[in-house]
């Protein structure tokens, strides 16, 4: 007992050591502890606490707030099954189960020798090669319940992950520091961000040729718009955070993609790790930020290391660090943050919270992250694309960038196509492109139902396939979703509302309770339990969570909802029917007698027919 | 430093304040009750339950973390707002299991007080999520009931804030959020009975309970039996006459 | 014409029954206006004809509950759920707390009947003639199995809210109580 309390109390002091006790880093220490001795005991948070002068409660408020990390025990491997809804169609319950079988265990489960644990998680960024699944850091894609039974079995045999790979996927994720079996699936280059041949550095020369206020205005006068979802002005972003008074100003690059069915920063930090930091240089120029942080979710860390090398190659070439391409006085570095599995960490707030060690939770706003940001510095956070954007837009011009798209939109969008259709993948389409013309492209099939922007986005049926995706009519953050008829519309909402209250921070009363209370009912109407009255009650519950939550989660949750009673009414009315009897069809007295009639070894009186004459 | 003076209206009242006060703040000075129940006295504030969302100039924020500014238009008590947070306090009662009838805090428990104020007596209008909590009672002189627990955090705050100790921390995430102790139970912390973390007044509801001293106040001359919570502030008002 | 009142005491423990009895000499000019149907006050265990007002008492533990319950939502206009039992489980409903055991039902019934420290029990049965009626799996509001149209709160709530509630109830209105009169304890 002794011993295996010193090895903890060995593991604890090295992960903590190998950060400089940073209490600041401590995801970066649990994650190496988790790593190291498959679960965060009480007993080991007891220790860190020790360690870093913090609190077990802290520290278990941390392990139990975000996904990829245990107060259990975990197997040495953990096969983590995307569920995401486009899995779901795909049939990663197909996989699942052999999975399941051949391992022994159950979802959720370890098996007994510590060696796998198996479990669900939510979206992993590969939707265009759905089912797919992460085995401890290594990525698998496109799976059946062949090569499921192939993999388990591969691993039994020898408990190495990277053997898993075959086939390795087009472009860098064939690069040995990646070595991933992922595709790209670029199916539309623009001239923006796909576009072959790149100048290097382009964007960055200019800009350090200029005055910081005139590279704002360049931006400014751009349109550009984050890329992220919300749509903020990038321009007034990085003036408001100059303007703010401080020591010290931070820049730090939003990769924490997981709205469901969103690929396309994955694909850009595969193919233009460069574009993305030098973007982020700009803005550092731009604002007087001297450190970056580029926040990587936990499903992408197997492009950590080659991340980090691109990181270094651009110190070796002077493009990071002190007096940058020789510009006196501009010294910024950059630093990966990886995630630990929670969605919520997507919004900006939270994300900060996340790089300082804290639990995922939005900060109270105002004062906004421009004004009080990472560490209470000013600090601007914009989405991987945003940086690149801005990368290039300080190459062609602000002019050349806004020519592009519509008036309130400029520039392009990448979409991460997926769902019901022959080509899914990336597509960089000029923002202003009809739903209908994206459908032809995707090559989808008979579509019927299309979720644009994810779980927090619109569903649009037919009718609305002439609207254009722009901030202005219908804005995403890159998720596309294109499903057929065949496809049960009660199903994708559950989903959706499955994934928020898995997601939800908890923080808010609204958004912790609300949504759990709006899944209830979507499920009561899916199985052709509900009235009308339950669409009204589901309208007004939506309208609570949306006006009274903290952050962008609650105030979008509901959106699935609302959008799908909008856009299919005709679903929602054929599985509501008003009853005449007071009854609420939801209750079931057979299956709430049938344990009793087990125990009591007996029939019911009243309800079973053959005993009871009062069985109506 | 002399802040600066400021002046804006709630529900139409001109009311005045300085810079760096909160719209709560002010209201609170004003005699304005904003019903609330995360919020209390002396407690930073962390705008968690958002009982007492307001609009300022016609969005939506929670009155106690959103800063007053000179010329805002705050809007409190309106059908609209009045039913947002009936809602919020009837997802509260749910999302636990209230047994008022059984409770030691009935009659000064605060999310009851707000449901008697806001009037809430029609049917159930969520399902009851009736969780299963364990019950914390390790520690021989207090009690921890987690059936009644609202995730308010005033026991969070007012251990690190006035105690500087962390007896509580929020953990879990989502619905399983929750208030957890700095040990494996409430015995293996530091905690004192003279702390500010488990003073009466602390927990608006019965989840921190002092053992043996349970249902001292008779029916009748508990603190919410004849005047509604918020009454101590509005009374300063009535006092002012009309402004 | 008088309306007509039916009562009933489901999972509760008649406490909301007595608190209507609370109303006192009330109950004479309550009789001017209304008259009561299926009720324990009368020891009338049928309904005899339809009935404007329903007042319930207690949640669903049983078979036999949900049964009165579904008859009651049959024969009255309006059905109110009077009292902490009928609108969440009350006290009852604390049994729902161990639905996540592997057994929850054989484990509640071998606590109440065999394991208890105050139990004694010679045989170690669990009663289980064939007339009582078979337990449900859970305890229901009284909302969850049939529609109700209105809730008095209280445990239970005092004569004065029952007075209060059945005399606008007979009026045709909502009742609009005072603040000391709704009570959740």
């Amino acid at each position: 007992m002794r011993k295996v309390r010193k090895g903890i109390s060995a593991v604890v002091y090295r992960s903590c050591k190998a950060f400089n006790h940073d209490r600041t880093r401590i995801l970066d220490i649990l994650r190496k502890v988790q790593t190291s001795l498959g679960c965060i005991s009480g007993e080991t948070m007891e220790m860190l606490a020790e360690e870093l002068s913090s609190h077990r409660v802290e520290i278990e408020g941390l392990v139990s707030f975000y996904s990829f990390f245990s107060e259990k025990p975990k197997g040495k491997i953990t096969i983590r099954l995307s569920d995401d809804i486009v899995d779901r169609f795909a049939g990663v319950d197909k996989v699942a189960k052999v999975f399941s079988d051949e391992l022994g265990i159950g979802m959720g489960q370890t098996s007994s020798d510590l060696n796998f644990s198996l479990e669900y998680t939510s979206c992993i960024g590969m939707s265009d090669q759905a089912p797919a699944a992460l085995i401890n850091e290594s990525v698998v894609t496109k799976l059946t319940p062949q090569s499921a039974r192939t993999i388990v079995r591969k691993l039994k045999q020898n408990p190495v992950t990277s053997n898993l790979v075959k086939k390795k996927g087009d472009g860098n994720n064939a690069d040995p520091l990646i070595n991933a079996p992922v595709k790209n699936n670029i199916r539309r280059k623009g001239d923006v961000l796909l576009a072959d041949r790149l100048p290097a550095e382009a964007g960055l020369k200019k800009a350090l040729k200029m005055k910081a206020d005139a590279v704002i205005q360049e931006i400014g006068h751009s349109g550009l718009r984050g890329r992220g979802g919300a749509g903020y002005s990038t321009g007034l972003k990085w003036e408001l955070a100059r303007k703010a008074k401080a020591k010290e100003r931070y820049v730090i690059c939003n990769a924490d993609e997981g709205e469901p069915g969103t690929f396309k920063d994955r694909v850009l930090l595969t193919e233009r790790p460069d574009l993305i930091f030098e973007g982020m240089t700009i803005a550092a120029y731009a604002i007087g930020g001297t450190k970056g942080i580029l926040y990587l979710r936990a499903e992408y860390a197997y492009l950590l290391p080659y991340m980090e090398s691109s990181l270094k190659k651009r110190r070796t070439a002077g493009l990071l660090g002190k007096n940058i391409t020789g510009k006196k006085g501009f010294a910024f570095d950059i630093r990966i943050q990886l995630g630990a599995g929670a969605y919520i960490c997507g919004e900006e707030s939270s994300l900060i919270s996340s790089c300082e060690g804290l639990r995922g939770e939005p900060k109270t706003r105002p004062p906004f992250p421009v004004e009080k940001g990472f560490l209470g510095f000013p600090t601007v956070v914009n989405n991987v694309e945003t940086f690149c954007c801005a990368a290039r837009i300080l190459d062609k011009g602000a002019r050349w960038f806004s020519g592009i798209g519509t008036d309130q939109s400029t520039g392009t969008k990448l979409l991460s196509i997926s769902g019901d259709c022959t080509r899914p993948g990336i597509y960089e389409v000029p923002y202003g492109v009809a739903v209908t013309d994206v459908l032809d492209m995707a090559g989808a099939d008979a579509p019927a139902i299309v979720q644009v922007g994810g779980a927090s986005g619109d569903m649009i049926g037919r009718s609305s396939f002439h609207r254009k995706i722009s901030y202005e009519d219908l804005p995403t953050g890159g998720s596309f979703m294109t499903f057929n008829a065949s496809r049960n519309v009660l199903s994708i909402v559950d989903y959706f509302l499955e994934f928020f209250v898995h997601e939800s921070c908890g923080y808010c009363t609204p958004c912790r309770v609300g949504n759990v209370f709006l899944r209830e009912r979507i499920q009561k109407i899916k199985n052709g339990l509900a009235e009308e009255a339950d669409l009204r009650y589901l309208k007004d519950l939506s309208n609570t969570i949306m006006m009274t939550s903290r952050c962008g989660l609650g105030h979008t949750s509901p959106k699935p909802v609302l959008s799908s009673i909008a856009h299919f009414p005709i679903v929602y009315a054929s599985l509501t029917k008003e009853r005449t009897d007071g009854r609420q069809a939801s209750f079931d007295i057979q299956k709430a007698l049938e344990e009793s009639r087990r125990i009591a070894k007996r029939q019911s009186m009243i309800y079973d027919p053959v005993y009871g004459e009062a069985a109506d | 430093m002399k802040r600066r003076a400021i002046e804006f209206k709630i529900d139409g009242i001109t009311v005045k304040g300085s810079a760096g006060q909160t719209v709560m703040d002010v209201a609170d000075q004003a005699g304005i009750y904003i019903p609330r129940l995360c919020d209390v006295e002396g407690l930073e504030p962390q705008g968690s339950c958002r009982v007492c969302t307001v609009k300022v100039d016609g969005r939506p924020a929670a009155a106690c973390t959103q800063p007053a500014a000179h010329g805002i238009d705050v809007i409190n008590n309106t059908p609209e707002i009045l039913s947002y947070r009936r809602d919020l306090i009837k997802m509260l009662f749910q999302e636990g299991n209230h047994l008022c009838s059984i409770c030691e805090a009935s009659g000064r428990c605060e999310l009851q007080a707000m449901a008697y104020r806001l009037g809430i007596m029609e049917p159930a209008k969520y399902p009851y999520l009736q969780p299963v909590r364990p019950i914390d009672a390790s520690h021989p002189d207090i009690l921890l009931d987690k059936n009644r627990c609202i995730r308010c955090g005033r026991c969070i705050r007012a251990s690190q804030q006035i105690d500087r100790k962390n007896v509580f921390g929020y953990i879990g995430r989502g619905i399983n959020k929750r208030v957890g102790v700095d040990g494996r139970n409430l015995a293996d912390t530091d905690v004192d009975v003279n702390d500010s973390a488990v003073a009466p007044g602390t927990c608006p509801v019965g989840c921190i309970i002092m053992k043996r001293i349970g249902f001292h106040e008779p029916i009748g001359q508990r603190k919410y039996d004849n005047a509604p919570i918020g009454s101590e502030i509005e009374k300063t008002r009535s006092g002012r006459g009309k402004e | 014409m008088k309306k007509r009142i039916a009562t009933v005491s489901l999972a509760g423990c008649f406490g909301c029954h007595m608190s209507l009895l609370d109303i006192d000499e009330r109950i004479l000019d309550l009789l001017k206006v209304a008259e009561f149907d299926r009720t324990p006050l009368k020891d009338l265990k049928k309904f005899t004809k339809r009935c404007d007002i329903g007042l319930i008492e207690g949640g669903c533990c049983n078979e036999e509950n949900v049964h009165t319950l579904q008859e009651f939502r049959n024969n009255c206009d309006v059905l109110v759920a009077v009292g902490a039992c009928a609108i969440m489980g009350g006290l009852p409903v604390m049994r729902n707390a161990i639905m996540n055991s592997e057994d929850p039902l054989r484990e509640c019934l071998e606590e109440a009947y065999m394991n208890s420290p105050s139990v004694y029990n010679a045989t170690n049965d669990i009663p289980n003639d064939p007339a009582l009626p078979l337990i449900l799996d859970k305890v229901y509001n009284c909302s969850e199995v049939v529609k109700i149209d209105y809730q008095v709160p209280g445990c239970p709530p005092s004569g004065d809210t029952l007075w209060e509630t059945l005399t606008a109830l007979i009026k045709g209105v909502p009742a609009d109580l005072p603040y000391g009169l709704i009570k959740y304890d």
